[in-house]
This record gives C-alpha cells, structure tokens and sequence, in this order.
C-alpha cells in the first residue's frame, strides 16, 4: 500500500537545519548572563519574601541580612517566622532554582544534541523510569523508609535505568544507530514503563492520590536534606554541559566535518546525553515531574539570544531557575494557604508559552 | 444541610415502610426470578462471636419490595444470605450487625474484620463476571466506578450503594439500611444504640478547656489534610475543636482535602495534631515541623490505621482516640495552670 509522500510528512520539522546557523549574530554575551543572574536573584527574593503568611518584607531582608557573616541586624522576627524563613522558604527557594536549572540546561542539552526542537529532558524515558520507580516505592510501602529518602532514591533509580534501556535498545550491532533510533527507543521504554506504572496503580488503588502527588511535582515538603542532595548534581552538570555547549554547535554542521575540526561526535553526544540524564534524574527525584520547563525556557532563550547553544545552555540554566522558583511561589500563594501542585502552573504557563514561541519562530522562518 | 440529608433517610426509611404494607400484590414476580437464581453452592458457617442475631424468620421484612435508600429504589425477594461488599467501611458495618455469616466475598482492601472473606475484588476497577461468580443476591458499594451498577442489575444482581457518609450520625444511619437490607434490623438498632451511647460518653467525658482548642489532621506527609466540612472533620467537630486547615478551602473546591502550606501550618500552631498517615517521628522531622508546639508538648496523637478513613462501626474508636487527646491537653492546662 502506498502513501502519499504528503500524508507521512510531519508537521513539524525534526531535522531543523536552518536554526543551526545563528540568524542573529549578537555578541550580548556579558549583558544576558547579567539579565539571566539578576532573574534568578529577584525570583530568589521574590521566594523568600512572598507566601501564605505574611512576614513583613523589611524584617525579612534584615534578617537574611543578619545571617551574612559579619552583620548583625535587629529585624524582629519570631521564631516561627524565622522557621519559616529558612526552613520551610530557603531550602524551597533554592530547590526551585536549582531544578529549573537542572531541567532547562537538560532540555536545552538534549534539544542541540538531536538538533530537535521538541526534545525535553524527558525524551528519553527519564519521566516514564522515574514515575514508575515512585509508584513502586508508593505501592510497596517502602516509600517512608530511609527517612523519606527510599522515593527519591527509587525515582532516580528508575530513571537512570530507563535511560540505560532507551540507549541499549538503540545500538545497532553494539555501535549507535543514530538520534533517530535513540528517540523512538525512548519513545518505546516511555510507553512500556507508563503501561506497567498504570497496571500497579490499578492494582493499588488507595494510593492514587500519592502517587498523583508525586507525579504533578511537589517543592511543598522540600527541606535542606533535598538541597544537599541536589547540589552537587547541579555543579557538576552545568560545569560539563557549559564547558560542551561549543562541541555540540560543532556539531551542528555534520559529524564528518566536525571531525575535522577535533570534535568526537560520538563521545560529546553520549558525554552530553549522560550529564543530562543524570541532572533530569535528580531534578525528578526530589521534585516529581514538573512538565515544560525543559521545553519552554530554552525556546524563550532562543528568542533573546539566538539560537548557538554556546549561549543558549548556559542561559537556560539561569533563566529556568528564575522561572521555576517563581512558579514555585504560584504554587504557594494562589490557592493560599492551600498548594498547588507546581507541575500545574508551569504547564498552565507553559503551554500557550510554547504555541506562542512556536507561532513567532514561524514568523520569521 | 447535613440534617437535610439525615430528614431525607427517615422520611425514605417512612415510605419504604409503607411501601412494606402494600408488598403483598408484588409477589407474583418476585417468585418468578427468584426461581431462576441457582442454590448456594456453600454457605460459610457462622462464626459464633459475630453472630448474635436471632434466626431470620422468613416473613421478617422480606420480600423488600422499592425501598429507597440515598435516592435508589432496591428490591430484594428475599433475606440475602450471599452478598458481596466492595466497601471496606460497609464491610465492617456488615459484620457488626450480625450480617456476616451472609457475607460470601468482600474486596480486596476490607481487611476488617479479620473473619471477612477477603479476596482479590476490586472496589475501584470493579471485573463484572468476578462479582457473578460469587453468585452474589446483593451487592454492597460505595460508588459506581463505570457503569459496575447497570452492569450487575442487567444480570438481575441487586445493588447497595453506600456512599461516603457526611458526618458520624450518617454513618451510623447506614447501619440501620445495613439492617434493613440484610434482616438484621434488631440487632443493626441495638449496635447503633451502643455506639451512640459510647461516642455520647466520649464526648462528655472530655473536660470543659478554657480556649477553643485548635487541631490539624495530616492524611500524608506531604501535608494533605482534611477541613471540618468532611467527614473526618464532623468527628472532631463533636468536639468543638477548631481546624486550622479550614482557610485552605474554604469554598470546597478540594472537596475538604486541601494540601497545606507547610509555613500557614507553622504559622498556626495548632494545639493538637492527630497523625493518619505516619508516626509522630516521620512528623517531627518533616522541614519546619519540628517546633511545633505540639509536637515540644507531646500532643502529636497518631490514630489507629485506616480507622478515620472508614465510615463503619470503628468510627467510635477514632471518637474515643481524639477524646483522649483532648482530655491530656486538658490535664496538661490544668497541671500547668
């Protein structure tokens, strides 16, 4: 049966060639990366001093203040305003900010490397691996052991592992058989892990709701346990994805000539793909699956900054922090003092962001 | 408008009495298809503690011919001795007033009392031909998940919905339709008697405090919680205690089960936290919670599991629970004053 060449041509296009070539040359560099800092900064204070309680903001500064070393400043704040501050807020706050990095530099990572615009940092089963390693911990009752720790620790575990079964069933031969083989093989492990993960939930119903919980993303309950977690994750991943982001714009003009010019395509790529998956990982594990990050912010990135991921990466780490640690103060303060899971704002932001960001590439395409 | 809902099961409970008097004409068909109903294959031998109810005498309300119970008409032919419950809560309530040795297979999750048959029944992802297996003459469940109640009436298989109870008096109102249904009436009215009697003196034993105390209700550790227009709320309610998690949904949008703020909770300070899903430990060392102060008092009270979330029998054991709560805070005030 034949089909008309028409008919299988996808609407959007995978390979998009001409975004490989900056169209806007600007060297901003210094003054985005200001822009990208001072975003962050602002949505950090914005975290601290906003919420369902009211502290009052000049207090609040003075007692940040005072825990800088060598400062003292009187700002009378009580002792469970200071709990809140910098238990329940700062460990928030700087969560928020690092898993907005940590899912926007991924996003941006996987998008040049499979020089797809669609590609999110869970492309290639993290979201489906980790989602059913939470479901597993929920459903066994193994979730609270470990002082709460077994759920993030299933959750990367799963996702680690669907990522190693995506790669494995991409291999051609033992040699990889190219993004193309890589994306659907995710596509498949997703789909497989999201049947099983629906089975079990079926299977134990009562607990839909922690479950559910988990996978609409939660930065309710974070403490400093999941920042120390996360720390070194978030330096070790931007250090690599930073320093890669030149190789993978190298690639950009073909594996051959890239070769020429002393790049391994092969070894940047999985370099690249394993830092990035390792960073969604850990993102997912302490905060769930929040959707659209890794989508959108890299694609607003691009608007501002063109299109080299030289630029692109690191400023996608900064600017998704800004935006995830303000969604996170949505979360908190819409339905005040009720949450709201955060995977719903930034889907609810996220989506028409990205139909809009679409609509103007097309514009000027 | 709770006791609109409790005027609406008496003046039900009235008709369906009247409807007992005219009954006799609807015989005719009520022997038809009760012909057509195979034997029971077993019938599991009472135990002899759950079973204090008298022998059903065949005429004791049977055949029960449209009566209406929560807006549904049911009919039954004659006393079920094989009924199958997809309720935990109903499964309790079952027990409790004798109906037990009628009770050939209840869900998965009705793991109460321990002579329950168990199976593997879902009450969530109802399988139709697994329930007819048990060759079932009634049906109890607390919703209809896709069509289950269409589907089991088609094959002539009567069906209870017993829905999540509002408050304490509607879940001891269901009892007496458990009663009703089963031919357990007298026994069902005594137990209800004994339980109203023993939440009764669990209210009154608790001293008068001088301040409304203030609680807080954690469903799970990531501060889901429950306000008092729930059922779980209607048990403190009794109490007069005040529920800090009211503001977070205040228009019932959440449908009374909000997820909380960590700082409103720290913030708030509740007097007493009762614990449903975890240990006063796991509570503690949640992110901010460890100044409480409750849980630097000692009043982080964790309940007996899976009590508050049933609307069966048990309730009483989760009025007891938070009455003894109550009465140490007292005691504390009054040692401290």
């Amino acid at each position: 049966m034949s089909v008309p060449a028409a008919a299988v041509t996808p609407s959007v296009t995978v390979d998009d060639r001409d975004r490989v070539v900056p169209p806007r040359p600007r060297d901003l560099t210094v003054p985005l990366v200001a822009a990208g800092v001072g975003a962050a900064v602002v949505a950090a204070l914005v975290g601290l001093v906003v919420g369902p309680v009211d502290l009052p903001v000049g207090a609040t500064v003075g007692a940040l203040l005072d825990r800088l070393p060598w400062t003292t400043v009187e700002h009378g704040l009580g002792a469970s305003s200071l709990t809140i501050l910098f238990e329940i807020r700062w460990p928030r706050v700087l969560l928020g900010l690092a898993v907005g990095a940590l899912l926007s530099g991924s996003g941006a990572a996987y998008q040049g490397v499979f020089r797809n615009p669609l590609a999110d940092p869970y492309l290639l089963g993290v979201a489906a691996g980790a989602g059913l390693g939470a479901t597993l911990a929920i459903v066994t009752g193994t979730a609270t052991l470990a002082g709460g720790f077994a759920l993030p620790a299933a959750a990367f575990a799963g996702a680690i592992a669907a990522v190693v079964v995506t790669a494995g069933l991409s291999l051609r031969r033992g040699r990889p058989a190219g993004p193309a083989a890589l994306i659907l093989a995710g596509v498949a492990v997703a789909a497989l892990l999201a049947a099983v993960q629906t089975y079990l939930l079926q299977r134990h119903a009562d607990s839909l709701r922690a479950v559910y919980g988990w996978l609409l993303g939660r930065l309710s309950t974070v403490g400093w346990a999941e920042v120390r977690l996360v720390l070194p994750v978030l330096v070790v991943s931007a250090v690599v994805l930073v320093l890669a982001s030149g190789a993978i714009d190298v690639l950009a003009v073909g594996d051959e000539e890239a070769t020429t010019l002393g790049i391994r395509p092969g070894v940047t790529r999985a370099l690249v793909l394993t830092v990035a998956s390792l960073a969604t990982a850990t993102a997912v594990a302490v905060s769930g699956l929040i959707g659209f990050v890794g989508l959108i912010v890299p694609h607003g990135v691009r608007l501002l900054a063109g299109t080299r991921n030289r630029r692109v990466i690191p400023l996608s780490m900064l600017f998704g922090a800004a935006f995830l640690a303000l969604a996170d103060v949505a979360a908190r303060t819409v339905q005040a003092p009720a949450e709201l899971p955060i995977g719903v704002i930034t889907a609810f932001v996220g989506a028409p962001a990205f139909l809009l960001i679409l609509r103007s590439q097309q514009g000027r395409a | 408008m709770r006791h609109a809902r409790r005027r609406l099961v008496v003046a039900a409970a009235t008709i369906a009495s009247i409807s007992l008097l005219t009954a006799g004409c609807a015989d005719e068909t009520a022997t038809e298809s009760a012909s057509s109903t195979p034997a029971p294959v077993e019938t599991p031998a009472p135990e002899p503690e759950s079973d204090p109810a008298p022998e059903a005498k065949p005429d004791d309300g049977f055949p029960l011919v449209d009566y209406e119970v929560y807006g549904r008409t049911l009919t039954l032919e004659s006393r079920p001795e094989r009924i199958v419950s997809l309720s935990p809560s109903s499964t309790e309530g079952l027990f409790a007033i004798g109906a037990g040795p009628q009770v050939v297979a209840v869900d998965e999750y009705s793991d109460f009392p321990a002579e329950a048959p168990t199976t593997d029944l879902s009450g969530f992802t109802p399988n139709v031909e697994a329930i007819v297996a048990y060759d079932p003459d009634l049906v109890v469940v607390s919703y209809d998940p896709g069509d289950l109640v269409a589907s089991l009436e088609a094959t002539g298989v009567p069906v209870l919905i017993l829905d999540a109870a509002v408050d304490v008096d509607g879940a001891l109102a269901q009892l007496g339709v458990l009663g009703t249904v089963t031919g357990n009436t007298d026994t069902a009215t005594d137990v209800i008697r004994t339980l109203e009697d023993r939440i009764d003196a669990a209210v009154a034993a608790v001293p008068q405090l001088a301040e409304t105390p203030t609680y807080f209700h954690l469903v799970d550790t990531t501060l889901f919680t429950v306000t008092s227009d729930t059922f779980i709320g209607s048990v403190y309610g009794l109490f007069g205690l005040e529920n800090v998690a009211d503001p977070a949904d205040p228009d019932g949008e959440a449908f009374g089960y909000p997820q909380l703020s960590a700082e409103f909770l720290v913030d708030a300070d509740p007097d007493l936290v009762f614990l449903a899903g975890t240990d006063p430990d796991t509570f503690a060392g949640l992110p901010g919670l460890g100044g409480l102060r409750a849980v630097g008092d000692g009043n982080v009270f964790p309940l007996p599991p899976d009590v508050p979330s049933r609307w069966g029998p048990r309730i009483v054991e989760f009025v007891e629970a938070v009455g003894a709560a109550v009465t140490e805070l007292a005691g504390a005030e009054a040692d401290a004053a």
